[in-house]
């Protein structure tokens, strides 16, 4: 029998696009000028790090792990990115050296993980540590950039029609999004990760290259987080220690209400994009309404969590 | 037992070394005013809220869970109280603000356990949820204000003395409580039954959910009281500062003290190290001059190499290691 219904795997994605488009009409039916292109546009500009963030921890999620760093290295990309430009590097090098950073940090905590069995959490708890250190380590004030190329890239428009402007930080975050939809969709490594966060055991039986997925998703994760970085230095033109402080929760919460199942095996790339922008809806909406106070996001975000966790929970049982 | 606790004793005993070094009169007590003063004093201070934190972490990490909002719930207390008492300078004001922050911890507490034991859901996404909205929760309380209260009765908690100051002497003595509690009752071995298997122990008669519950509750009470020192110590509820990492900090400590994240088995005395190594690191970066923020650096390294040093694995290739060598 054929059915239109879309099939049941792609409910819980589903979900968040309709929570994502239910909180939007009741933005645009609330407020005048909430309805419009450049508030869509706003979302992913003010969010492109988030985006590349999430897309990241979908790799680790997905494998059964977790990457608390994530908001770490963020920051310590900024802060790299920052001093170099500073001290006249040219900007493909900082570029180049900040995505490296994150790479290696990423494989040394994938190797710590695989190689000696030490719980994700902890080592990557660790990592969390140790990058917002380095930070400190290289400056412990607030580092601006003033290099002219990289503002010029942090200013530019690109118009759409429609009137509608966005940054390249947004193409770049679309840019990764889709690789990540590709790789984790279409190629064997990809498969292999939902295999390892499915049962790590059958997928080690089956022959599949269990250890290189494990590490590998830690250095994927590691560099979309440094090239979140980037991307948030772009956005707030400075470096500091404390920039991104508990970003790697808004990352997971994104993750999780895009119906990842923190269990591992069960989720997609888009859910992740779906999920941060069901986030940066609900702070739009805090922010038109005016009289409520920012703290109301958190408590929203921790709602919304539980509902999607109660949700998940539910269809595993079934 | 012993084997377990040697390595954080030598890292204990190595930090207190350098601190000598560095501060020879790190180690020198004064009485004044009937008051001890001292570097180890110091340390034993501040370390009280990591330390009364980490106990409640330890009985939870022991049922294989985890409890990230500690931090949250902290924040949580000192909201209370301080909003509770106001302008006001009485002790009777001031223990009622107490009390009813404690039952609220409570509460929250029953709400992790009812998330965990009642839901099913994984401890660090169903303490995730406490973590994310009780800093919203606690800035609902103060209003996104900084709360000053100015109550003598209220600051005995986290800046009193009793010879000893006062916040030590709570976080030992429910360091005691626990250590009563649950080894000389059949209570800690029920705990470690329900970390290594929790449908096992159901079937053998062991009351799995209440006993979830009931950590999850002692966590959130701990935190609590932990929150209040913390609050008491300036006189004043953050709720965006206070207690923030600490949940970091509590769960550094138990492992470092040799209890596995995998449940099962833990050790208080184990805790205790941990958190007076974490607190002793923090102190000795101070002393010797380096920035403060770097103190994550070297907290990094410490996990790391204590965490190397008890994985099962790493151990196996040391030794073997050692055996070509030979």
């Amino acid at each position: 029998m054929t059915t239109l219904a879309p099939p049941s795997r792609f409910l819980p994605v589903l979900a968040t696009v309709g929570l994502f488009v239910l909180a939007f009409g009741i933005g645009s039916a609330r407020y005048d000028g909430f309805a419009s292109g450049q508030v869509v546009a706003n979302l992913f500009i003010d969010n492109a790090f988030l985006i590349v963030l999430a897309a990241g921890m979908t790799f680790v999620i997905l494998s059964g792990g977790i990457d608390l760093s994530v908001g770490s290295v963020v920051a310590l990309s900024t802060m790299v990115t920052a001093s170099g430009l500073r001290a006249g590097w040219p900007v493909p090098l900082v570029v180049l050296a900040v995505l490296l950073i994150g790479a290696t940090l990423g494989l040394l905590m994938g190797l710590v993980i695989h190689k000696f069995d030490v719980q994700p959490f902890i080592v990557t708890l660790a990592g969390m540590f140790l990058a917002r250190g380095l930070c400190f380590l290289i400056s412990v004030e607030s580092v601006s950039i003033k290099d002219r190329t990289f503002r010029d890239v942090a200013t530019a428009a690109i118009e759409l029609p429609g009137g509608v402007t966005i940054t390249y930080n947004v193409v770049i975050a679309l840019l990764v999004v889709a690789a990540a939809m590709y790789v984790l969709h279409r190629t064997r490594f990809g498969r292999t990760v939902y295999a390892v966060g499915g049962n790590e055991s059958s997928a080690l039986l089956m022959g599949l290259p269990a250890a290189r997925v494990k590490v590998g998703v830690y250095v994927i994760s590691g560099l979309c987080s440094s090239l979140a970085g980037l991307l948030f230095s772009l956005y707030m033109l400075s470096g500091y220690g404390l920039h991104a402080v508990g970003m790697e929760l808004d990352a997971i919460a994104a993750v999780v209400i895009g119906g990842t199942l923190l269990a591992g095996g069960v989720g997609y790339v888009l859910g992740g994009l779906a999920g941060v922008l069901v986030l940066g809806t609900i702070q739009t909406l805090i922010s038109f309404q005016g009289t409520l106070s920012s703290w109301w996001t958190k408590i929203v975000i921790g709602v919304l969590l539980l509902v999607f966790i109660a949700v998940q929970r539910t269809m595993v049982r079934r | 037992m012993k084997n377990r606790l040697l390595w954080p004793l030598i890292a204990l005993g190595a930090l207190l070394v350098l601190n000598l070094v560095f501060t020879p009169s790190f180690f020198t007590l004064r009485m004044q005013d009937g008051h001890l003063y001292g570097g180890l004093v110091d340390v034993l201070k501040n370390g009280a809220p990591t330390l009364l934190i980490a106990l409640g972490m330890t009985l939870v990490i022991a049922t294989r869970g985890i409890d990230l909002s500690v931090g949250a719930v902290a924040a949580i207390a000192g909201a209370v109280t301080c909003v509770h008492i106001g302008g006001s300078g009485s002790a009777g004001t001031a223990f009622a603000g107490m009390a009813l922050a404690l039952v609220l911890c409570a509460v929250l507490g029953l709400w992790n356990g009812f998330l965990v034991a009642g839901l099913g859901i994984q401890p660090i996404i169903a303490t995730l949820v406490l973590m994310t909205a009780g800093r919203g929760i606690a800035m609902l309380v103060t209003e996104g204000q900084i709360v000053t209260v100015n109550n003598s009765a209220y600051r005995q908690v986290g800046a009193g003395f009793v010879v000893l100051p006062t916040a030590i002497l709570i976080s030992l003595l429910v360091l005691g409580l626990v250590a009563l509690a649950t080894r000389k009752t059949a209570l800690g071995m029920l705990i470690e039954a329900v970390g290594v298997n929790p449908q096992a122990s159901r079937l053998a008669g062991v009351r799995t959910r209440t006993i979830i519950w009931t950590v999850y509750v002692f966590a959130a009470v701990c935190a609590g009281i932990a929150g209040l020192m913390i609050s008491s110590n300036v006189s004043a509820a953050d709720a965006n500062n206070a207690g923030l990492w600490i949940e970091m900090d509590a769960i550094l400590a138990v492992v470092i003290g040799g209890t596995s994240l995998a449940g099962g088995r833990y050790s208080l005395t184990g805790t205790l190290l941990g958190a007076l190594i974490i607190q002793t690191l923090t102190t000795t970066v101070y002393t010797i001059g380096v920035a403060p923020e770097v103190t994550l650096v070297f907290k990094a390294v410490v996990v790391i190499a204590v965490c190397l040093v008890q994985a099962p694995k790493a151990r196996a290739a040391f030794s073997f290691r050692k055996v070509a060598v030979s």
